[in-house]
């Protein structure tokens, strides 16, 4: 049973998507889906755990090894993104039932859950297979689900943000198939290991090169980063809270762990420096990223878009890491990839709340709101502070850390700019909570949010604190899976 | 070259011309169709990268020795099927974006969003 426990972290939801199709009863759907997701957390807690055993584990589909079959491979990296995905992943299903309740007509709850777990199951997919291939049926299943359910936003805007999403995300999604199919004319292989040792000696080969360059640019789509980001604001600020709060936990952190898995694993991180100064492209977009996302956010009066732009800015220090092009750098990127899922998580749940209990995330609705939902607005703050970078929450052990990269080259003007961002991001921070704390509310008073909302979401609020304090397992982890990714190990 | 890699010529035309119909049009019906053209040259691309010239169909046959490859043929049907997906999914969105706004155009869809 546990030599399985690959396969069965990806088959698992997607199994039981179809079963939650048969459960009419949107409460029954529910408690399905929980107890899938429950399990996934089991698994991949497993993995991890395995993982750090015995070394990386290799699981031939159906029995037919490879490079012919198709090879699930759970490393380090992988381990602990599926480990992140798949715990934001219940938490936000427990929340699910009362976010949705407002949000989503009745009849069409249980076909929530459906696509919830569909999706659930490709991003967990795409990080568990060790064929790039498989990355793009699973990259597939885990869009089209979130074409879905970004469309179910009551908003009529939510169905014109998910058409754009989805021609944005096939568009991607078909360059990376392009370079997918260069790849295998070129070597005759899917399967990444088997990759990763031909690629080496083609590294001059043009169709190489092309290959790499769409698979960037498709991965580079799907993560949102900026110039690519266009999308991404809109589907955040109109699909369904809980919607929101899993996306930006989740999706965009599986595609910047692709972009590390194609960067590093299948390719090799000198591939075609020469040719592309793709660090220096990635240090540039990342900054610019942070900038103008963090100045678009200051002035939106919708308080989801706004937290969706200060996720684009967010995933700009994610490539900044990567653009340092150091070991430590890319720790600083994989930290945040778990300490951003922490905090994003913790303020759209939020925001979740205050959905449910205003109908809408405009900023009108925060004033006075630290009388009237003080739980609620205390997570807010808590969130705030770590998407700042405050010690003694995750947000300051990745910004931390990124900062020690830069130090580690010297490069000043870098650790200027990374803390320039930081005090942007105060002023959007502060002005939530000054029209929360300093202004009165008007009309009726409403109470603090149902405690099967509040409970998910104090939980990650106090996984903001316990992991910027405790750092132990994210630090061990993200430090082993960079030094691996770097020394092209097992 | 023109004459033996005809094919490519014909992907990357393909290509162009549905990327382009994705970026310039207005209407989204005809932006999904330019989708679906850029899609399909993709999937020219990867038939005709697993044919082998004078090649038959994988199926072992006496006085055979050429067979195509049938993996990239394999891997776009799983593609086909993905796209035929994509593009129910978009023309279901198109059909409750009609409801919902009256329009398939993309300006005037814009255009009614900053009315209310």
């Amino acid at each position: 049973m546990l030599s399985h426990l690959p396969i069965l972290q990806v088959i698992v939801p997607l199994l039981a998507a179809p079963a939650c199709l048969l459960l009419d009863r949107a409460r029954a759907a529910w408690l399905f889906a929980c107890m899938a997701s429950f399990i996934s957390v089991v698994i991949s807690g497993l993995l991890v755990f395995q993982v750090h055993q015995f070394g990386v584990l290799s699981y031939s589909l159906g029995g037919w090894d490879a490079p012919w079959g198709i090879e699930y491979r759970i490393d380090l990296l992988s381990a602990y993104v599926l480990l992140i995905v798949s715990g934001i992943g219940a938490l936000m299903i427990l929340a699910a039932d009362t976010a949705i309740r407002i949000e989503i007509p009745s009849e069409r709850q249980p076909l929530f859950y459906v696509l919830y777990l569909l999706c659930l199951a490709g991003l967990l997919g795409i990080v568990a297979t060790g064929d790039i291939f498989n990355v793009f049926v699973f990259l597939e299943i885990s869009s089209l689900a979130t074409y879905a359910l970004i469309a179910q936003g009551r908003d009529r805007r939510a169905l014109w943000a998910a058409y754009q999403y989805l021609i944005v995300g096939t568009i991607g999604a078909t360059f990376i198939l392009i370079g997918i199919g260069f790849l295998y004319s070129l070597t005759g292989t899917l399967n990444m290991q088997d990759l990763a040792n031909r690629l080496p000696a083609l590294e001059s080969s043009a169709t190489a090169f092309t290959a790499f360059a769409f698979l960037m640019v498709g991965v580079c789509l799907k993560l949102a980063l900026f110039p690519l980001h266009l999308w991404l604001p809109n589907a955040y600020a109109y699909a369904p809270s809980i919607v929101t709060a899993f996306l930006a936990a989740t999706a965009t952190k599986v595609a910047v762990y692709l972009l590390i898995r194609f960067h590093f694993s299948v390719f090799g991180v000198g591939f075609a420096a020469s040719v592309l100064p793709l660090h220096s492209i990635f240090l540039v977009l990342g900054l610019v990223g942070v900038f103008v996302a963090s100045l678009v956010a200051i002035q939106q009066p919708n308080v989801k878009r706004l937290f969706a732009y200060s996720s684009v800015a967010q995933i700009g220090y994610m490539i900044i890491g990567i653009g340092i092009g150091t070991v430590t750098g890319l720790q600083a990127t994989l930290l945040h990839l778990f300490n951003h899922a922490l905090m994003k998580g913790a303020l759209f749940l939020a925001l979740a709340a205050i959905v449910f209990r205003f109908g809408s995330a405009d900023i009108r609705h925060f004033a006075g709101l630290g009388q009237r939902m003080p739980w609620t607005m205390a997570i807010i703050v808590i969130g705030g502070l770590s998407l700042i970078g405050v010690p003694g929450t995750v947000g300051f052990i990745s910004k931390w850390y990124l900062i020690l990269a830069a130090f580690e080259r010297d490069w000043w003007p870098l650790i200027i700019a990374v803390l320039l961002g930081s005090l942007l991001a105060v002023i959007y921070i502060w002005r939530l909570i000054e029209v929360a704390y300093f202004r009165e509310g008007e009309g009726e008073s409403r109470g603090e949010a149902p405690l099967s909302l509040l409970i998910p979401t104090a939980i990650l609020a106090l996984a903001n604190i316990y992991f910027g304090i405790d750092t132990r397992l994210p630090v061990y982890l993200s430090d082993s899976a960079a030094q691996m990714l770097f020394g092209g190990g097992p | 070259m023109l004459p033996e890699l005809y094919n490519y010529w014909v992907v990357i035309v393909l290509m162009m011309i549905g990327f382009y119909i994705v970026i310039v049009q207005g209407n989204l019906i005809k932006k999904l169709i330019g989708l679906n053209i850029f899609q399909t040259s993709v999937f020219i691309f990867y038939i005709s990268v697993g044919k082998v010239e004078g090649g038959s169909a994988p199926i072992l046959a006496e006085g055979v020795s050429v067979y195509s490859n049938p993996l990239p043929h394999v891997l776009i049907l799983t593609a086909i099927v993905v796209g035929i997906a994509t593009m129910a999914l978009a023309l279901a969105l198109v059909v409750r974006i009609k409801n919902a706004y009256g329009t398939v155009e993309e300006e005037e869809l814009q255009e009614r969003d900053l009315r209310c």
